[in-house]
């Protein structure tokens, strides 16, 4: 049954909470590097202020790819916390990242062309995983479904642990976290000075960071998804995820390309398969 | 108050210093000052950034460079100098390649003098910045447009 409701609270909660997690995320990364950190505010200070700021336009088709960029993020999470079809989610989802890409693509900055072109590497690198989860999901559940999944009995956990490890790692690439920020970061990385995010200021790119936010919030409700038969279970499972991808991005320095997509296809691709191949061997042993 | 003070985001760009204020600059980072706690970020990218903090004289090469990063600044926007040379050319003014401090190419706000410049003193030339950022805001926004940032 899709239920509208949780999607508009989706849609009004959302930057909140995203906006929260990412300052949370701030003044820890502050306390691991020794120092005091920001305000837990900070995020939302950021974005208020971006508002405020001159919009220079390099291109008219910005505005365009930008509102579609954020437009289908928050439609794909309004979608998933509505328990709509979960492969229909991470179509939308990608459709939003290609919309990223082409804003990066429309101006012509050298900076922003790596950016967008390490960004269609990291879409490469975790779009494969994230399908396998949603097959995961099939297998065990017999539903596309997200309210089917959530109402299922089953520890989805037990069943695919192989893909939740795999689904972490490329947590890492779609948090933006070491070692995978390649097109972008949080960090002062600057070889490539901003990268997809060069060319965006003000209210552009407080729009990009609005639509972060949207995303990080839809990506740890997926996480709950392998927890969904015990909501304690999931917070707690969200909770240490998202702190485990803080400890990640505070210990490693930015890899390169190619350690991005050999993480992402062979280890976490690995994992995924593995564990689909053996729940398709047991599926006559275990109840599924 | 507006956000605009609780998020300065700082360009640094040494123009032609010693690499003395540089690393006081980036002293400031550090988890012994670490200037993130009023919300202070290096962005390295001039359409981010709220701030231009120069250290060292201009010199003939790079005087279309500075011109440049502070046209690409949306307004609102701030430029500190930091240390002797920057303020005026210091020791190098009467050199034949130093046009001078940053304020011959494009206007300065906020003179930090010092050789090299203190954390301490930086800090403060920000700090003191955030108001003249503020003051620029009061008078960009257009009765007619107030609320949302201008387009050009």
């Amino acid at each position: 049954m899709i239920m509208v409701e949780y999607a508009l609270l989706f849609i009004v909660l959302a930057p909140f909470v995203g906006g929260l997690v990412a300052g949370i995320d701030r003044k820890l990364t502050a306390r691991m590097q020794g120092r005091v950190g920001p305000p837990l505010l900070q995020p939302f200070y950021d974005v208020g202020k971006l508002f405020q700021k001159e919009q220079i336009v390099v291109t008219p088709s910005q505005h365009f790819y930008i509102l579609s960029y954020l437009v289908f993020i928050v439609a794909s999470g309004a979608l998933f916390f509505a328990g709509g079809d979960l492969l229909l989610v991470i179509f939308a989802f990608t459709l939003a990242h290609i919309f990223l890409v082409l804003g990066a693509y429309s101006s012509y900055s050298p900076y922003s062309f790596i950016g967008a072109e390490r960004e269609l590497i990291q879409i490469i690198a975790y779009e494969p995983m994230i399908i396998l989860a949603a097959v995961g999901m099939y297998m065990v559940t017999k539903s596309f479904f997200v309210w089917e999944i959530m109402a299922s009995s089953l520890p989805l956990i037990l069943y695919l642990p192989g893909v939740f490890l795999g689904f972490l790692m490329v947590l890492t690439i779609k948090l933006r976290k070491s070692p995978f920020d390649l097109s972008t970061s949080h960090h002062a990385h600057q070889e490539i000075v901003k990268g997809v995010t060069t060319e965006f200021s003000g209210p552009m790119l407080a729009r990009v960071e609005i639509a972060h936010w949207y995303e990080n919030v839809f990506l740890l409700g997926f996480i709950y998804l392998f927890f969904a038969w015990n909501p304690v279970y999931g917070i707690i499972a969200i909770i240490v995820a998202y702190l485990l991808e803080i400890l990640i991005d505070n210990t490693f320095s930015r890899g390169t390309w190619k350690f991005t997509l050999k993480s992402a296809w062979i280890i976490a691709g690995m994992m995924g398969l593995v564990n689909l191949g053996v729940l398709y061997y047991l599926s006559g042993v275990v109840p599924v | 108050m507006t956000h605009l003070s609780k998020s300065p985001w700082i360009l640094h760009y040494d123009a032609s210093s010693c690499n003395g204020c540089d690393i006081e600059v980036l002293a400031c980072l550090t988890p012994l000052y670490d200037v993130e706690r009023f919300g202070i970020i290096n962005t390295g990218n001039p359409k981010h950034a709220d701030m231009l903090v120069i250290t060292g004289g201009i010199n003939e090469q790079n005087r279309a460079v500075v011109k440049n990063l502070f046209d690409q600044m949306p307004d609102p926007k701030v430029v500190v100098a930091v240390g002797i040379c920057a303020c005026t050319g210091g020791v190098f003014r009467e050199c034949y390649n130093i046009a001078g401090g940053v304020d011959c190419i494009i206007p300065v706000d906020v003179y930090v003098p010092g050789c090299a410049a203190r954390p301490e003193s930086i800090i403060d030339g920000i700090v003191r910045a955030l108001s003249v950022l503020e003051e620029k805001k009061a008078k960009l926004v257009k009765p007619e447009r107030a609320g949302s940032g201008g387009e050009r």
